[in-house]
């Protein structure tokens, strides 16, 4: 006997008229798929301007966002899975993949952006891997074999370390990270367009949102690397402390290459952040002016149903406040941290907004519906499309991160 | 190990043919193609609301549900009854309470009583699939799961939907939702299994008022061809561009 659940009711109260079929059907997972493919896009974005542009103030920061963006590729996946109502089925994009639809070219935009990092990764490390196969020869103990057959089989079968080939390989990062930006863009973009492309969704359709959607992922990408660059980095200072003493020269050191790497890739989220703030204000405008048949019900939403949200959650506290903290003058640590939360939240919040904010009114347009998002799971449903899921999806990369940095470190700043 | 950059190629490609040898024995289908293969030869299938003759009673809903195996009292449908009560300030009042499956009983609307003397009109209309000729929920199909058969129904595969739920977003009419038992998206299929065997659909048997009528637009003897070719009538959201396919008698401006 199979369990009966209306997909959506759980979590769905309507008011006015709401066609009956209606409800929330994309829940918090739809908002987490652009969001963590979001950070993806915009942590890599990140590791390319230092790889392709030469800019040697992210030189640092580029080898650690690249590694990341490596750990957050299987989470953009998760929400999807986790939001499929057949899940063991999602395999069936790649197999019969209907060209006119925007999510079918999910499984190949992934994988090529996939095969794309990994080849760059394997180009940035192959020396390490090489490096460390030598190093670990003739050394005894089972966990050293076991590390070096690993880091044999990492250099497939390529151990040149002549300048030649290392030169070579540095080529083929650069040429790696360059296709990378538009791939990561594409991924990006076209999940815009998956929203942007739903022309039953007055909220929702624009030809704006694929461009809004890259830009604030770049916005969120940085930001999720600068803040766990600072958190490593407290965590090594720390660690640095406790063995030396609080007056040590590495201690200062490691302050002094935070704030020189930080000062600088803040230059670049503030002015992503600001491309991103202008286009939203564009649409938004753009909507008030033309007053299209949906316009009433869209202010509706906007300035009655979700104005905290929208207003003071997304532009107020997501954007505006972040935006004058980058601005003021001798920028600190501490307050770069509230920045950056504030500035991940922000995205968070129009993720939200666009995705939960697209289904607050009905398409009778005189209806509204109510997420009430699942805390407590008391059901396997209520777990993936709910608080507990949304979670299960933000740890994975770091639990991912702390195994893959074991393997290929992507924190020595030491030894540079 | 010798191994020069033409011997590389060499085997890359030799390997690359070698994978690719099996893969032709697949068949790519053309969408038009697959059309060709379902439907009746000639068949258009339309459908005619009369919304003049419609009292809300329910019935249509009731009869759906049963021969569709949609759960009783699943909040969920795949046709339903709107009410519409207009008042004097101009403003429709609209309700579908389960919708409308046990008829209109209760003179409240959303928890509030109108005045007889307050309305200016009053009607009933009812709601089903459109079965477009440009069904967006068929373009947003990521697996092609659903798609229009030759004689133009929306049909959903159960077996190969995967859930993702782009369909029900793409419908500007609301008429999809996920089966609560199945797990798949469910639609209205014009009662496929019934009109392909020459029967009406279970709601056009059950409505005791003809306010319900299939028809077949390639007929040009079909009764409701005829009425579509003579009289004025009216299709739900024009503005999408769907090009909708249930028309509409006595169609109000206040419908959504």
């Amino acid at each position: 006997m199979h369990e009966l659940i209306v997909h959506g009711a759980e979590w769905t109260t309507k008011a006015g008229f709401v066609y009956p079929n209606e409800f929330i059907y994309w829940s918090i997972q739809i908002v987490m798929y652009p969001y963590m493919t979001g950070l993806v896009a915009g942590a890599f974005v990140l590791s390319s301007l230092y790889h392709v542009f030469g800019q040697k103030d992210l030189r640092d920061m580029a080898r650690f966002a690249l590694v990341f963006s490596l750990c957050l590729l299987p989470v953009a996946m998760m929400p999807l899975l986790l939001h499929l109502q057949q899940p063991l089925r999602g395999i069936e994009v790649m197999f019969t993949p209907h060209f006119t639809s925007a999510i079918s070219a999910f499984g190949f935009v992934f994988s090529t952006y996939a095969v794309i990092v990994l080849t760059e990764i394997w180009f940035v490390y192959r020396v390490f891997f090489v490096e460390q196969s030598n190093a670990l020869k003739g050394q005894p103990g089972l966990v050293n074999t076991f590390k070096r057959v690993v880091y044999n089989l990492l250099t497939l079968g390529a151990y040149d370390l002549s300048p030649e080939a290392v030169a070579k390989d540095k080529k083929a990062i650069k040429i790696m990270a360059a296709i990378g930006i538009p791939v990561a863009g594409f991924l990006h973009g076209y999940a815009g367009f998956i929203f942007g492309s739903v022309k039953a969704n007055a909220l929702w359709m624009s030809p704006l949102m694929p461009v809004i959607f890259i830009m604030s992922a770049v916005v969120s990408g940085i930001a999720l690397c600068m803040l766990t660059y600072i958190l490593i980095m407290e965590w090594q200072k720390f660690k640095a402390i406790l063995a030396k003493g609080k007056g040590d020269e590495s201690v200062e050191l490691l302050r002094g290459v935070e704030m020189d790497v930080m000062t600088t890739t803040a230059r670049y989220l503030l002015m992503f952040l600001v491309a991103a703030i202008t286009l939203e204000m564009l649409d938004l405008i753009f909507r008030g002016y033309t007053q299209m048949k949906s316009w009433d019900v869209l202010r509706e939403v906007m300035f009655k149903e979700d104005f905290v949200k929208i207003f003071i959650l997304q532009y107020g506290l997501g954007n505006a406040v972040p935006f004058i903290l980058l601005l003021l003058p001798r920028p600190t640590i501490k307050r770069l941290v509230v920045t950056l939360v504030l500035v991940l939240y922000g995205v968070f919040m129009m993720r939200w907004n666009v995705v939960i904010g697209g289904q607050a009114f009905s398409l009778s347009f005189i209806g509204f519906m109510h997420y009430h998002l699942p805390i407590i799971p008391h059901n396997w449903e209520t777990y993936k499309e709910g608080l507990c899921g949304a979670l299960t999806v933000v740890a994975t990369p770091f639990v991912l991160f702390w195994g893959v940095n074991k393997l290929i470190p992507s924190l020595n700043f030491r030894k540079q | 190990m010798d191994c020069s950059r033409r011997k590389f190629l060499k085997s890359a490609c030799a390997a690359t043919a070698a994978a690719t040898l099996p893969i032709s024995a697949f068949r790519l289908f053309s969408p038009a193609e697959c059309r060709a293969e379902t439907g009746k030869p000639g068949t258009r299938w339309i459908f005619l609301v009369d919304t003049e003759k419609c009292v809300g009673c329910g019935l249509c809903v009731k009869a759906c549900k049963l021969e569709n195996e949609v759960p009783y009292d699943a909040p969920v449908t795949r046709t339903w009854v709107e009410r519409y009560v207009i008042t004097k300030d101009g403003k429709p009042h609209i309700d579908s309470p389960l919708g409308g499956r046990d008829g209109f009983t209760s003179p409240k609307i959303d928890g509030e009583e109108i005045k007889p003397e307050e309305i200016t009109k009053a009607f009933f209309v009812p709601k089903l699939c459109n079965q477009c000729d440009n069904p967006p929920c068929v373009q947003v199909c990521p697996v092609g799961a659903t798609y229009q058969t030759g004689d133009g129904v929306v049909l959903v595969d159960r077996k190969w939907c995967i859930g993702c739920g782009y369909c029900i977003m793409a419908c500007p009419y609301g008429v999809r939702f996920f089966h609560p038992i199945y797990k798949v998206a469910e639609k209205c299929t014009f009662c496929y299994h019934r009109i392909s065997k020459g029967e009406k659909t279970a709601c056009v048997q059950a409505c005791p008022f003809g306010a319900r009528q299939i028809g077949n637009l390639h007929d040009p003897n079909d009764p409701v061809t005829k009425i579509i070719m003579t009289q004025r009538v009216g299709v739900l959201k024009d503005e999408y561009g769907t090009k909708p396919q249930v028309f509409y008698i006595g169609l109000d401006r206040n419908v959504r």
